[in-house]
C-alpha cells in the first residue's frame, strides 16, 4: 500500500504550500449580523421565494429530485430551481446516505455557499442512518457535520413529500429561523471537530471559502 | 445648455428605468409561456425580480480581484451603453436616448463589448467552467456576428445612413415602408442572428444556467450575479428595440414598442420550443452557413 493513502494531509491552512494559500480563504467563518426587522423579514421573504438548490447528488435520494423538475411536479411554480455551481445556490439537499468520501464534498460544497444557505436532509439515511446504520463506511446523523434546517423522513420520500420540505423550508426562512451560516460559524470548532474524526484522508484545507 | 444635458440625462435614466422593468417581465412572461408550452405551471412572471433580491441580500460574496470585479461592470456598462444609444420610441423626448448619427456603429459594437469585459473578469475567476463558457460564447457570438452585420449593411445601404433615427424615419407611413416589407432577405438573415444573440434554443449551450457548463458567470454570486441578471433584462431590451428600430418600423409610442418587442421576442419561444439544442461547433457551421448566404443575398438586394 502506498504512502500516500495512509499520511493524512495538511490539517489546517497553514499547512498548505505557499502557491496553493492564495486559492483558499484564510480566515475561518464569521457570523454575520442580520439587517434590521423590517429589512430582514423582506429580503427572508425573498429568500424564501427563490430558492436554489445546489444540484448535486449525494446519495440514492437524489434520484427523487430529478422528477420535481419535470412537468408532473413542477417546482420551478415555488421558485425553486437548480443551480450548478455551490457559489449561487442556496439551498443544499443531501440526497440520503452520506459515505464518509461523500462527506468531505458535501463539507467543502457547503463552505463554498454564500450565506444565507439552508440545508434540506431527504431520507431516514441522514436521521439515524437508516438502513446503512451498521455501515463502517457511512455516517449516521448529518446535522453533526453540518447544520440542517429540514429533514424529511422516509425511504425514499416521494417527490410530493420533497415539495411538502420545501414549504416546511420557506415557512422557517419566513420567519426568521434560516441562521444555518451562523450556527455553522458559532459551532465551528465543534463541526470541523466531528468532521475530522470520521474522514481519517483529511487532504484539505480547513478554511474552503 | 446645461439645463438640456441634465433634461437628456434625466429622460434616459427614466428611459433605462422603464427597459429594466420591461426586460425583466419579458423573461419572467416568456418563463411561464414556455412552461405553459411543457404542460407546466411555470413560476412567476415577477420571478426575475426576487431572484435579484435575493441575490443582492446574500451577506457574504468571495472576490477573485479587481478584474473579477469589472466582469460584471463591464457587462453592465455594455447592455447600458447598447440601449442608451438606440431611439426607443420614434419622435418622443422621454425615450430618445443618446440617438445620434452613426449610432449604428456604436451599438454593434457595445453588444460585442458587455461579452469581452466578461471574459476577462471570468477567467479571473480561475474556474475552469468560466473559461469553457466564455470560449463558447465568444466563438457562438463571432458566427452569429456574421449574418448580424450583412442584414445591418444591407440596411445601411437602403438608407444610405448610419443614424438609427434617420432609418426608422425612413421607414414610416405603413408596413410596406418596413424593412421587413422592402428587403425581407436581408431580416430573414437577422431574425435568425437574433436567434443565437438571444441565446435560446437551439442556441443556449452557451449560458445553460441549470447544468454544469453553465458558462461565465460560474463563479459569479451575491451582488456581482444581481448586476449580471439586471443586464441581461437590459441587454435583452436594447436588442428587441435595435430590432423594432431596424427592421420592423420602429414605434412612435410605448404600447406600441411594447407590443412589437413582445411578438419579435416571441420568435425566440416558436423556435426554441421546437429544436432542441445545438452543440456550439454544430452552431457556428450553421451560421455561416445558410444565415451568411442569405445575408450576402440581403446586400445584393440592398444595392440592386
Amino acid at each position: 500500500m502506498s504512502d500516500k493513502h495512509s499520511i493524512p494531509g495538511p490539517l489546517a491552512n497553514e499547512g498548505l504550500p505557499l502557491a496553493e494559500r492564495g486559492l483558499f480563504c484564510d480566515a475561518p467563518p464569521r457570523q454575520y449580523q442580520r439587517a434590521n426587522k423590517i429589512t430582514e423579514a423582506f429580503w427572508n421573504w425573498a429568500r424564501a421565494q427563490s430558492l436554489w438548490i445546489l444540484g448535486f447528488g449525494t446519495g440514492c435520494g437524489a434520484i427523487e429530485l430529478r422528477p420535481l423538475m419535470t412537468s408532473r411536479f413542477d417546482m420551478y411554480r415555488y421558485g425553486i430551481q437548480p443551480r450548478p455551481t455551490p457559489r449561487q445556490s442556496s439551498v443544499f439537499v443531501i440526497g440520503g446516505y452520506a459515505s464518509v468520501k461523500t462527506l468531505k464534498r458535501i463539507v467543502r460544497s457547503y463552505e463554498q455557499m454564500m450565506g444565507p444557505k439552508f440545508v434540506v436532509a431527504l431520507g431516514s439515511c441522514t436521521i439515524n442512518g437508516g438502513m446503512y446504520w451498521d455501515s463502517y463506511n457511512t455516517i449516521k446523523r448529518i446535522d453533526q457535520y453540518i447544520p440542517v434546517d429540514v429533514y424529511i423522513a422516509g425511504c425514499m420520500p416521494r417527490p410530493e413529500a420533497l415539495l411538502a420540505g420545501f414549504q416546511e423550508l420557506k415557512r422557517i426562512i419566513r420567519a426568521g429561523r434560516g441562521e444555518g451560516q451562523n450556527e455553522y460559524a458559532r459551532k465551528f470548532e465543534w463541526y470541523k471537530a466531528n468532521q475530522k474524526q470520521v474522514i481519517k484522508d483529511w487532504n484539505m484545507p480547513d478554511y474552503n471559502w | 445648455m446645461i439645463t438640456a444635458i441634465l433634461t437628456r440625462v434625466g429622460y434616459a435614466l427614466v428611459s433605462l428605468f422603464v427597459i429594466t422593468n420591461y426586460g425583466l417581465l419579458l423573461i419572467g412572461s416568456m418563463a411561464r409561456i414556455s412552461a405553459k408550452v411543457q404542460g407546466r405551471v411555470g413560476q412567476p412572471v415577477w420571478q426575475p425580480y426576487l431572484d435579484i433580491i435575493k441575490s443582492t441580500a446574500k451577506r457574504n460574496s468571495i472576490s477573485h480581484g479587481v478584474m473579477f470585479y469589472l466582469g460584471p461592470v463591464f457587462r453592465l456598462a455594455g447592455g447600458v451603453g447598447t440601449y442608451l444609444f438606440i431611439p426607443a420610441v420614434f419622435g418622443s423626448a422621454l425615450f430618445r436616448n443618446f440617438s445620434d448619427s452613426g449610432d449604428l456603429l456604436l451599438v454593434m459594437y457595445f453588444i460585442f463589448f458587455g461579452q469581452l469585459g466578461m471574459a476577462l473578469g471570468a477567467s479571473e475567476g480561475g474556474h475552469p467552467y468560466s473559461a469553457i463558457g466564455v470560449s463558447r460564447g465568444l466563438a457562438q457570438m463571432t458566427a452569429f456576428e456574421v449574418p448580424f452585420a450583412l442584414s445591418v449593411i444591407a440596411v445601411a445601404i437602403q438608407y444610405k445612413t448610419l443614424d438609427i433615427t434617420a432609418i426608422v424615419a425612413a421607414q414610416q407611413g405603413g408596413f410596406l415602408h418596413w424593412t421587413v416589407a422592402t428587403n425581407p432577405v436581408a431580416v430573414v438573415a437577422a431574425l435568425i442572428a437574433f436567434l443565437g444573440m438571444s441565446m435560446h434554443n437551439p442556441f443556449s449551450v452557451v449560458i445553460a444556467p441549470q447544468e454544469i457548463p453553465i458558462g461565465p458567470p460560474t463563479e459569479y454570486q451575491s451582488n456581482l450575479l444581481g448586476m449580471l441578471q439586471t443586464n441581461r433584462a437590459i441587454f435583452n431590451g436594447a436588442k428587441l428595440v435595435l430590432y423594432m428600430n431596424l427592421f420592423f418600423g420602429g414605434a412612435t409610442s410605448l404600447p406600441v414598442m411594447v407590443i412589437k418587442t413582445f411578438l419579435i421576442y416571441f420568435i425566440n419561444v416558436f423556435v426554441g420550443q421546437a429544436f432542441p439544442r445545438l452543440r456550439v461547433d454544430q452552431s457556428i457551421r450553421f451560421f455561416l452557413g445558410a444565415p451568411t448566404v442569405i445575408g450576402v443575398a440581403g446586400v445584393i438586394i440592398a444595392l440592386l
